[in-house]
């Protein structure tokens, strides 16, 4: 039999407050693989992320959204995280007063299990991955977002990808606002989270910059609400040098 | 017991809402006059000054008007004629957990007090209706002289230390209920630290209601003299009832030259109990007082701690959280006067306000004109969950010395669709987020309580946000 899509989206319409935004998306991620998402603000690149993860706010008009064969769309956005569906965040909120350290031991405990988040291994996991990110241990003391700068907020969504290990990634924009030596360091971070293991990562970005350290499988454009052109890393490169303006003309 | 269904009804979640038959061994007849307070001191074989002392403030409270802020609405609802003054439960005060009633004993265990205090307390004392039913310090604290009593021992035992401060911090005069506290006072805490020395382990009182429409009036007086310490902490709770109860105390500190009082309270009254307390505490030169307040429960709490910094160089804090649900209204916040030069104090409000819940912060600083180079800081947050929910802010400052350095921040901040989001992508389902939020928002409070009591804190708020999402 052959191996289940890890993440299959189709025919997917979804919008906000009665405004229709995505318009019909098709898209297929298999095991191991990481894609990517272009496009120009406005082109439903976010509307995609959240309705993936289940915001609240956003309605799906039709359309499917599986992970694994089974569907998403009936599942609150705390049982898709626990199903292993993990979104780094564009804008991460700020909580006040809760703690980095216990938030983490938190959130590894509802997705991984509880024995995930104890002793010694997830001491020593958090460290690993923490060093990797040039992040200092005074971090965990902090409260979660509140006062980061941008490069801080950014690290941190990376080091819960890599301490959650979901089956899939979806990267809102996690390299906007970094600079080259951040964005080398969050794809370090993607790189090792998903490459030679069974999960993927849909990485949603207006730049090509981060895809040159990821690489990613296949690239896809959106153009207001539906998928307009796929390929190889060569459409970065081409979107890159042209913009995106020859793709409406088609 | 627990699973009295007007008990369950009246609060939901609130888990400490049982109650035990009532086994008195005095009760007074519902309502207030002369005789009944004269027959609380007679009762107690009290010294005349206390007697006289008593019926003053009866005829004060009677003279006295309602209060016209606050809760007015509420406050008139109160029934005096319908409280129950005095009730005893227990012949006398033991020192053995095993010498006390079984009922009395078996609702202070479900309460964890027992343990805690084998774990973490210098000495505890067990209020049950309008008397302490066990009482113990540890020994080498008495060694050291630290006097640590019921407030009816203390009278008994050190009538001229108690005759010298009490109601030298709140006069019988100052307010309508603390007039009614020392009318008909019963039971409550008396400490007195010696110089020098540091009681190093919290003491702890519990306060604990059992019978409907009673009236609770604990009465605390605790000295520190110079350059001594302690740490006070107090809980209470009550059983759920449909009808009112009224707990109305006084609590006056003093902090000699030196010394440093912190005083904790977790104040999580049954949704029925009226909460109308006087708590005020004056610093003399270089002293130190601390209100660490957190209301969690009451129908109506009214409760502003004060500090009244009198002596050079002394320093207040008043850090408070307020939780109002359902028929709740918190008005609580903090007073402090700058009498003497080079004071500071610092107030930290934290209010949540939730399923038509009524927070409300009530300050006043005030700076005198002849304490100079004082500092003052005020913040007051409020967190609102819903749309049903309110909260008010009324600070007041009146600074009559230029040379005073005022600093005062207040917010008021809503629970967004967003942050929950956050939250819940990381897998905590949406009441475990809300609850992650509101105990983020109390942490400047929590951090400030012993670890057991924090921890217990963020589990009331835990239960508090359960079902709470539509």
């Amino acid at each position: 039999m052959a191996t289940l899509p890890l993440l299959k989206i189709s025919s997917l319409r979804a919008g906000i407050d009665d405004n229709s935004i995505l318009k019909g998306i098709d898209l297929e991620i298999r095991p191991g693989e990481i894609h990517a998402i272009m496009g120009r603000n406005g082109s439903g690149k976010t509307t995609t992320a959240n309705v993936i993860m289940g915001h609240p706010d956003f309605e799906v008009e039709d359309g499917e959204v599986l992970l694994e064969g089974k569907s998403l769309l009936e599942l609150e956005a705390w049982e898709r995280a626990r199903q292993g569906v993990f979104l780094s965040f564009q804008y991460p909120q700020s909580v006040p007063g809760l703690q980095v350290g216990n938030f983490l031991r938190k959130s590894v405990s509802s997705i991984r299990g509880e024995d995930e988040a104890k002793g010694a291994g997830f001491r020593d996991s958090l460290k690993q991955a923490m060093e990797s990110l040039d992040i200092p241990r005074s971090f965990l003391s902090r409260y979660v977002n509140d006062g980061f700068s941008g490069g801080e907020k950014k690290r941190f969504e990376i080091l819960q990808l890599m301490l959650l290990k979901p089956k899939l990634a979806v990267l809102d924009e996690t390299d906007s606002g970094l600079d080259i030596d951040g964005i080398r360091t969050v794809a370090e971070g993607v790189n090792a989270a998903i490459r030679g293991t069974n999960s993927g990562a849909l990485i949603i970005t207006h730049y090509s910059r981060i895809l040159e350290h990821v690489m990613p499988d296949k690239i896809h454009v959106l153009m207001d609400g539906k998928i307009v052109a796929s390929g190889g890393p060569e459409l970065a490169t081409k979107l890159e040098e042209h913009g995106y303006e020859w793709l409406k003309e088609d | 017991m627990g699973d009295n269904l007007e008990a369950r009804e009246a609060v939901g979640d609130y888990k400490a809402g049982w109650h035990d038959p009532e086994n008195s061994t005095i009760r007074f007849d519902f309502g207030l006059s002369e005789e009944v307070v004269r027959e609380i001191s007679n009762l107690k074989s009290e010294p005349s000054w206390m007697t006289e002392m008593r019926v003053k403030a009866f005829n004060h409270f009677i003279e006295r008007p309602m209060p016209k802020w606050g809760n007015t609405h509420l406050l008139e609802e109160i029934d005096f004629d319908k409280i129950c003054y005095y009730l005893r439960s227990s012949e006398s005060t033991e020192r053995d957990w095993e010498d006390v009633p079984d009922d009395i004993r078996n609702t202070f265990e479900r309460l964890g007090i027992p343990e805690a205090e084998q774990k973490w307390l210098s000495g505890v004392t067990a209020q049950y209706e309008s008397e302490a039913v066990y009482h113990s310090i540890r020994e080498d604290l008495e060694e050291q002289g630290v006097i640590f009593l019921d407030m009816d021992s203390g009278l008994r035992d050190f009538p001229e230390i108690v005759k010298k401060w009490f109601c030298s911090v709140v006069p019988l005069t100052d307010n309508k209920f603390a007039a009614l506290n020392t009318a008909v006072w019963s039971g409550g805490s008396f400490i007195y630290v010696p110089k020098g020395v540091h009681v190093e382990m919290p003491v702890q009182a519990y306060f604990r209601i059992n019978a409907k429409n009673m009236g609770q009036f604990e009465r605390t007086l605790i000295i520190a003299d110079e350059g001594s310490s302690i740490h006070y902490v107090e809980g209470c709770t009550a059983p759920s009832y449909s009808t009112d109860s009224l707990h109305s105390a006084v609590v006056e500190l003093v902090a000699l030259p030196g010394s440093h009082i912190r005083y904790s309270t977790i104040q999580n009254w049954s949704s029925n109990v009226y909460n109308l307390v006087t708590k005020r505490g004056i610093a003399h030169e270089n002293a130190k007082i601390e209100w660490v307040d957190g209301n969690i429960g009451s129908k109506l709490t009214m409760k502003y701690p004060a500090v009244i910094l009198k002596g050079e160089g002394s320093h207040a804090e008043v850090i408070s959280v307020a939780y109002s649900g359902d028929g709740q209204h918190q008005d609580a916040g903090a007073k402090i006067h700058h009498l003497a030069s080079n004071t500071t104090s610092k107030i930290l409000s934290k209010s949540i306000s939730k399923s038509g819940g009524r927070g409300s912060y009530r300050g006043m600083v005030t700076v005198s004109p002849k304490a100079d180079n004082c500092k003052l800081n005020v913040v007051c947050d409020a967190l609102i969950l819903d749309e049903d929910s309110r909260s008010d802010t009324y600070p007041t400052m009146e600074v009559s010395n230029p040379t005073a350095r005022c600093e005062h921040e207040a917010s008021v901040s809503k629970v967004s669709d967003d942050q929950l989001f956050y939250l819940m992508s990381r897998g905590h389902s949406e009441e475990e987020s809300l609850a992650m939020i509101v105990n983020g928002f109390f942490e400047p409070f929590t951090r400030e309580l012993p670890m057991e009591y924090a921890v217990e804190l963020n589990q009331l708020m835990a239960l508090e946000m359960e079902g709470s999402i539509g």
